[in-house]
């Protein structure tokens, strides 16, 4: 891996239209264990007891508390460039500069991006709180208040440095949510969707999603502490052909409708139309449109489309 | 004390008989708590099915045009239907 050149590393087409598509790119157990390690004795405090038998939610808020205090984890104040936020040799530093999650932060926000914010979300198991509002999972939200961008997007890192088993309550997310404009928990009415999904993954697996996407914590029902580091970025230059220096062609051979052969397995325009089970009948055929809308923008090619989608509502000859 | 038990649906377009995308319950029994991510497979394929259970539909969402200038811009479900059952 390291004779790769870095360049080497940065996403394929088929990836920036996944995450286009879907909101989301999970890179599995991409974070060695050494780095999951070291990460966890720089957040320390790690290895208190969970079988404490006089642990409520007092101790608990204590706890993190400490953590928080005494952690190596870094104060990065909102702003601060993300070559600038860790120190050399942390275990942070490691992370973001794991040549593949590096290409793809540079594939997705560009090579300059800055800290948004950063945070460390410690779920305890839930029995250990008496108060039965702990044991309530959290509700599905989106990390943004409205956010009226259409084409430029945060990412956020959510970094795993311990598996998270299926018992544990990983980030319950819903693919393709990360156009829909709501006001963050404004949408805890939906308690599920078809479709949704969980976090369940080994250690040192990250997940990049695009900052609007639908998603809540589940409720810990193991004996173990759930660990998961978040990681806000945000571009500072247009993020168009970031990933590529191809050419995209503006002039576009479209194919027959809807008799045809069917459209090409993995193609661009197979992606971008995969539906969600639960798109509506109408809207989500507008997430589509706004899916190739931001693939037009991405690649900087303004004529593409699928399926004629936008070619038919923009031949307007008045 | 006879209690209300609700049921949210949301449906892939106005008609009742359109497929479920997604769903809440709610007890009248406070043993009972309905939460996110409780359950990953709807209750019932199609929202009539929970008229046929039993359930009695007391509000659905109106169907309302789309601003101008908005047409495109995805953002809350749009068919709710509310259900209860009095125990």
């Amino acid at each position: 891996m390291k004779k790769r050149k870095k360049n080497n590393f940065l996403l394929t087409d088929n990836q920036m239209a996944e995450f286009v598509s879907k909101g989301y790119l999970i890179f599995e157990n991409i974070i060695d264990n050494k780095t999951n390690k070291k990460f966890l004795s720089e957040i320390g405090n790690t290895s208190t007891s969970l079988n404490k038998k006089n642990a409520d939610q007092t101790w608990l808020a204590e706890h993190y508390n400490e953590i928080m205090k005494s952690s190596k984890i870094p104060l990065v104040k909102a702003g601060t460039p993300l070559k600038k936020a860790y120190k050399k040799n942390s275990a942070l530093n490691d992370v973001i500069n794991n040549p593949v999650l590096s290409g793809a932060i540079k594939s997705l926000v560009g090579d300059r991006p800055k800290l948004d914010h950063h945070f460390l979300h410690i779920t305890f198991p839930s029995k250990y709180y008496h108060d039965a509002n702990q044991k309530i999972s959290q509700g599905n939200h989106n990390d943004c208040v409205i956010d009226p961008r259409e084409k430029t997007f945060d990412i956020q890192l959510f970094y795993f440095p311990t598996a998270v088993e299926k018992n544990m309550g990983g980030t319950r997310y819903i693919p393709g949510s990360h156009f829909r404009m709501v006001n963050e928990l404004a949408i805890a009415r939906y308690h599920n969707i078809r479709g949704q999904k969980h976090v369940v993954c080994p250690a040192g697996t990250v997940i990049i999603f695009h900052h609007n996407i639908w998603h809540g914590a589940g409720i810990n029902n193991s004996k173990k502490i759930r660990y998961g580091f978040k990681i806000r970025l945000m571009p500072t230059q247009k993020q168009v052909k970031l990933w590529t220096k191809k050419t995209y062609k503006n002039n576009h051979d479209e194919e027959a409708l809807y008799w045809n052969k069917g459209i090409e397995k993995n193609s661009i325009k197979e992606i971008l139309q995969k539906t969600e089970p639960w798109f509506e009948a109408d809207s989500g055929r507008l997430d589509i449109l706004n899916r190739i809308r931001l693939w037009r923008h991405i690649t900087n090619d303004k004529n593409f489309d699928a399926a004629y989608w936008l070619t038919r509502i923009e031949n307007d000859y008045n | 004390m006879k209690k209300q038990d609700i049921l949210i649906l949301y449906l892939s377009n106005s008609s009742l008989e359109s497929k479920v995308i997604g769903w809440a319950r709610h007890y009248g029994d406070k043993k009972k708590i309905g939460m996110a991510g409780d359950n990953d497979s709807p209750p019932y394929e199609r929202g009539i099915e929970a008229i046929h259970d039993g359930w009695r539909l007391f509000q659905s969402s109106q169907l309302e045009q789309h601003s101008k200038g908005d047409e495109y811009r995805t953002g809350y479900l749009k068919y709710e239907f509310f259900f209860e059952k009095i125990k």
